[in-house]
């Protein structure tokens, strides 16, 4: 059923797109947006649960990131083929239905492939389905437009997210454990090193994404009105 | 005098805007103000009345208020550590190895926190803060003095960065800074904060038989552990300490116990106290109502004990909840701090006593933290402002109330 679905859409899609190049200005800018101006992480404060809880390691966030990219992605891309047919009342429901479908499969590649991983992920990885920022592309994005756009807006918001968690992810494992990936830096390099306890713990991970806000504020200038 | 006055007129004119070092006014503006009394007037318009003290008089009035503690920590330094090795010393010696051990952490904690000021001053062209002239001499007194000073560096760049510099400077922050990098390191470096590291032993000194570092809150927290009788468990457990009247009320009360640098002399924090009362730079109310709200919890959590509840942690008298651990320092300098204390005056009831309150709360029941008013002082900063919302807020609902329009 879905696939009938998924194959008319696409098919009355690129149709419609034809005056449209596949990575038009518009399409591009849905990409790129979500990494820096409109980041879903410091800009719209969402899905901030999960990047604190984590960030420890880099290993964690990599995987995170890309799982949530993976759910965001697809979840959008399938939500915006059904737009026209869920009924407005049960929307949540099939959002979450579908959205599930996904989480589960990562979670269930992630048990079979990489079991430390999932096992230091915990249940951030079934959490993904509350994730405020997959729910959020559904809801804003996903409902009043086109699949494709709406897959990129999904992979552009996803890894908007992943570059915020890698960046606190390296910080914290780096000051926290004193390694990157694992690699233990400082003991390779020969530097002393004392672990600091803060950044294992999530109100280090609230600083240093407070830290990146600040930055990238004075950077691009935003200012609180 | 005169001929500092002179040189600083020669050089003025090359710090004044678009000058030679244009860019370092502030850095000169700060030195000249520090020395002499500022030079600039009312202007015609703006305001017209103002008082004889600035904020750098301000500051140096809670200065001086911190003297006392921190000269009593010197000594206590050297005391404590020669009645553990066991070793004869007189007045002098204790305080000179006390001020030796001390300076170099002050001296650490005004070094790393003026940098921050003066890039961030230079940076935002705003004038030098003198607010951290009492947040460099405070952050040291509530550490050990066994601290590394690299972490001292650290804390301090920590707290004015991220609890002064980033919500605007001097005025603006919601956050106590001093306690700001204490809790920093609390968190950051938990073996360096805590356990028996308050006492100086350097490595290979011997200590006198059943010596043990530990403080009467960590005494206290272990006789809470352990199954002992709860309403006079407490007390048996302070008084069977290595030295002879250690933990004494009279003992604790004047400070000649293991803590933190200036923390340990409730004596000390209440001259000071008296000073900042009569300069009119601390609040009589905040200090009297966290005393008073810790005290009101001790004897209510002794009411428990006395009924043979909870752990022998409740059964510590009242009044030794003000005069162990570090509650008389929060109260006199860190409750009061103008700026993250409440602003209305009912307020400053409510902020004082819930902070005495929660300090006796996390002491008795957190093993993990046998201190509290670090934590309870925080907190209250985060509420004070809610507070303050209340009050004005039951303030405007009397005055609705009276009001026959």
């Amino acid at each position: 059923m879905a696939e009938v679905a998924e194959k008319k859409s696409t098919a009355t899609a690129v149709v419609k797109e034809k005056s449209e190049p596949l990575f038009s200005k518009k399409n591009r800018r849905l990409l790129s947006d979500p990494l820096d101006t409109n980041n879903p992480v410091t800009v719209q404060v969402l899905g901030i649960c999960s990047a604190l809880a984590v960030t420890v390691t880099m290993q964690t966030s990599l995987v995170m990131a890309l799982g949530l990219t993976f759910v965001t992605a697809f979840s959008n891309l399938f939500i915006s083929m059904l737009r026209n047919t869920i009924p407005s009342r049960i929307r949540i429901i099939v959002q979450l239905a579908i959205v599930a479908l996904w989480v589960i499969l990562v979670d269930q590649f992630l048990r079979a492939y990489m079991y430390d991983v999932a096992k230091g992920l915990s249940v951030y990885v079934g959490l993904i389905i509350t994730n405020c920022i997959v729910m959020g592309r559904l809801e804003a994005y996903a409902m009043a437009n086109k699949p494709w756009p709406s897959f990129l807006d999904g992979l552009g918001n996803g890894l908007g997210y992943g570059v915020i968690l890698l960046l606190v992810g390296f910080f914290r494992e780096l000051f926290g454990s004193g390694s990157i990936f694992g690699y233990k830096v400082f003991a390779a390099t020969g530097l002393p090193f004392q672990g600091n306890g803060l950044m294992l713990l999530p109100a280090g991970a609230c600083i240093i994404v407070g830290l990146i806000i600040w930055v990238q504020r004075a950077r691009n200038g935003y200012s609180e009105e | 005098m005169k001929a500092l006055r002179s040189l600083l007129d020669k050089q003025k004119p090359h710090f004044a805007e678009g000058g030679k070092y244009g860019k370092f006014h502030y850095l000169f503006e700060a030195a000249e103000t520090f020395m002499f009394v500022p030079d600039h007037t009312t202007p015609a318009k703006g305001v017209q009345v103002r008082d004889a003290i600035d904020l750098k008089r301000y500051m140096m009035t809670v200065v001086i208020a911190i003297l006392p503690t921190l000269f009593f920590g010197m000594w206590n330094v050297g005391h404590q550590h020669y009645i553990a090795t066991g070793e004869q010393a007189d007045f002098l010696t204790k305080f000179l190895l006390g001020a030796k051990l001390v300076l170099p952490v002050v001296i650490v904690a005004y070094t790393a926190g003026g940098i921050v000021e003066v890039i961030f001053s230079l940076w935002r062209k705003h004038p030098i803060n003198e607010g951290f002239l009492v947040t460099g001499i405070l952050i040291p007194l509530i550490l050990p003095v066994t601290i590394p000073l690299w972490q001292v560096a650290l804390g301090t760049v920590f707290a004015v960065l991220i609890a002064k510099e980033v919500f605007g400077g001097t005025g603006m922050n919601i956050l106590n800074i001093a306690m700001t990098a204490r809790a920093f390191l609390y968190f950051a470096y938990p073996t360096e904060l805590s356990g028996n590291v308050w006492t100086y032993l350097p490595v290979g000194s011997k200590t006198v038989d059943g010596y043990s570092g530990a403080t009467a809150l960590s005494v206290l927290n272990e006789a809470s552990v352990a199954a002992v009788d709860v309403q006079n468990g407490a007390v048996a457990a302070l008084s069977d300490s290595w030295y002879p009247d250690l933990f004494s009320f009279g003992n604790m009360f004047f400070g000649a116990i293991p803590g933190c640098i200036g923390e340990t002399s409730t004596l000390m924090c209440l001259i000071g106290a008296a000073i900042l009362i009569i300069t009119g730079t601390g609040n009589w109310k905040i200090i009297f109502s966290v005393f008073a709200g810790a005290w009101a919890m001790g004897l209510l959590l002794n009411l428990f004990a006395a009924n043979g509840l909870g752990n022998a942690f409740l059964g510590v008298p009242a009044h030794y909840h003000l005069v162990m651990g570090g509650l008389a320092f929060g109260a006199v300098y860190m409750a009061t701090d103008p700026v993250s204390a409440s602003q209305t005056e009912t307020g400053k009831w409510f902020y004082g006593a819930l902070i005495g309150i929660f300090t006796v709360l996390i002491r008795v029941f957190n093993p993990a933290y046998p201190e509290g008013i670090m934590l309870a002082v925080l907190l209250m900063n985060v509420f004070a402002p809610l507070i303050d919302y209340f009050v004005v807020d039951a303030n405007k609902k009397r005055r609705l109330k009276r009001a026959t329009v």
